[in-house]
């Protein structure tokens, strides 16, 4: 295998990264349905801190409180604070458009506009007001770099990002995320409807990303989240069906060696 | 139950692990025998059984290696799997020091023992007993007897220190002897060193129960901690 794919923790041991999100005591209503019930998490900057847990314990939910993207769906509540470099993303008066400028999002499937590569990637830039040519160009140019894709469509921006393979549509997407200059970068199960190689070339490519980002990333792909992690989330449900956190560990520690039994038998594959 | 073909399967390579400690058990008890008695063929028969020895070895790191890369053991599974990597090592050099008191033998030829055998048979006796055990505990995952197995190396030294006494006591009255003094020294030194491996295969039965790398501190080399 390729080395530069192994994950490197050997930053780790000097001590932990600053905190770039901190969540206390989060809770999330559908209408009267509890999804999620009193969540303490702390995402520390510039790392990828992975969300796993079986079906249904709430992951995905989890990670649209980051962007308050649940907001967008009727009849949901949230109680608690989520801090964004210490301000509270859910305080009166926050600009929600900014919030979801500075976390971005990727999802399960690749999501291209049905438009040109090139206006992808723009069309946030321009949904923000950058309206120069050349800054597009530059933003475009420079966000496909950094989405490692630049090479493979550069020839080819006027065509269709719907014309690209599944995993340069994810790249795309990856690209249009990041042309907004985000902070922080919600992945929900970014590679699991690509194939194998397709889905290497994300995990290395987040790699890259976390040098100048924080990457939150929800998977059910346990090796996934043993490779390209530094720190692991482990979700479950109560007997209420509303998702909790179970154990919160440096991925090293929750793979090799976690407290909670529940976390053991979830990652050696006897349950869940 | 989930995973059921993997636990069979890991199951299978403890299984091993116990059968590659039994003809360990049965080289070193063996190797000790055949000296006793000045048994030359006995010995050779032990320099083979080690290939034996060898093999099983590689054929339980080639059935973990295959768990690994098929299973993506995880948490408890990927300790006891690494574990046994290095137990079956240990394992592999237990055998090793059976052999090389198996050739210590050939190598006296017909030369007469310098005196009967007592304490060495002891030795290989009580190094064979805390294997055994140690294995037993490796396999129940029982912490308690893994922390105190390691204590019963002082009567291992105690024995090496009194062989190594009594023959120096040989070779002041006779340095003729000292050859044939050197190789039951040799001996008892092989036997020495198979209980320092019983304590590394302690120390991993408690990394494999509690995720805690620990050295558990006995000198390695007996002649040292006396000085």
């Amino acid at each position: 295998m390729d080395m530069k794919l192994q994950t490197n923790h050997a930053h780790l041991t000097n001590g932990d990264a600053p905190v770039k999100v901190d969540l206390k005591n989060l809770s999330m209503y559908y209408g009267k349905f509890r999804a999620l019930s009193n969540i303490d998490l702390v995402i520390r900057e510039k790392q990828i801190t992975a969300i796993i847990g079986p079906s249904g314990c709430g992951k995905s939910t989890l990670l649209r409180t980051f962007n308050r993207m649940n907001d967008l769906t009727p009849n949901t509540r949230t109680d608690g604070v989520v801090r964004l470099d210490g301000q509270d993303i859910y305080a009166p008066g926050v600009d929600v458009v900014e919030v979801r400028r500075r976390v971005g999002m990727v999802f399960q499937r690749p999501n291209p506009f049905p438009k040109s590569i090139y206006d992808n990637v723009a069309y946030g830039p321009r949904l923000y007001g950058v309206r120069h040519k050349s800054d597009l160009d530059e933003i475009v140019e420079n966000s496909l770099k950094q989405a490692a894709l630049w090479d493979e469509v550069k020839d080819k921006l006027g065509q269709s990002g719907l014309a690209l393979s599944g995993g340069q549509q994810q790249r795309l997407c990856i690209a249009r995320a990041l042309a907004v200059e985000p902070d922080v970068i919600l992945m929900d199960e970014p590679a699991s409807a690509l194939d194998p190689i397709s889905t290497l070339r994300i995990e290395e490519l987040m790699h890259d990303l976390v040098k100048d980002y924080t990457i939150i990333i929800v998977t059910h792909n346990m090796q996934q989240a043993a490779r390209v992690s530094d720190y692991t989330a482990m979700m479950m449900i109560d007997d209420q069906r509303s998702g909790q956190m179970i154990e919160y560990d440096k991925t090293e520690i929750i793979f090799t060696n976690p407290k909670d039994k529940r976390t053991e038998d979830y990652v050696t594959g006897r349950f869940g | 139950m989930l995973r059921k073909n993997f636990d069979n399967e890991i199951q299978q390579v403890k299984d091993s692990v116990l059968l590659l400690g039994s003809m360990v058990e049965q080289a070193i008890l063996g190797s000790v025998e055949t000296l006793k008695k000045r048994d030359l063929a006995g010995s050779r028969r032990i320099l083979e059984e080690d290939q034996d020895i060898n093999r099983k070895r590689f054929e339980i790191e080639n059935q973990v290696m295959i768990l690994i890369a098929t299973q993506q053991p995880m948490a408890h599974d990927l300790r006891l799997l690494a574990s046994i990597m290095e137990i079956i090592s240990e394992l592999e050099r237990m055998g090793d020091y059976a052999k090389g008191i198996a050739n210590i033998n050939i190598r006296m030829g017909d030369q007469p023992l310098l005196k009967p055998l007592i304490d060495v048979p002891r030795m290989a006796q009580k190094d064979v007993d805390m294997l055994h055990r140690s294995l037993t505990a490796f396999i129940n995952e029982d912490l308690e007897a893994a922390k105190t197995i390691p204590m019963e190396d002082d009567e291992v030294d105690a024995l090496y220190n009194q062989i190594y006494r009594e023959l120096m006591t040989f070779i002041i009255a006779d340095p003729k002897v000292i050859e044939r003094a050197n190789w039951l020294l040799w001996v008892a030194h092989n036997l020495e060193r198979v209980a320092d491996r019983v304590t590394n295969i302690c120390e991993r039965t408690i990394f494999i129960a509690t995720g805690e790398l620990v050295e558990i501190n006995n000198s390695d080399d007996e002649f040292w901690k006396q000085k």
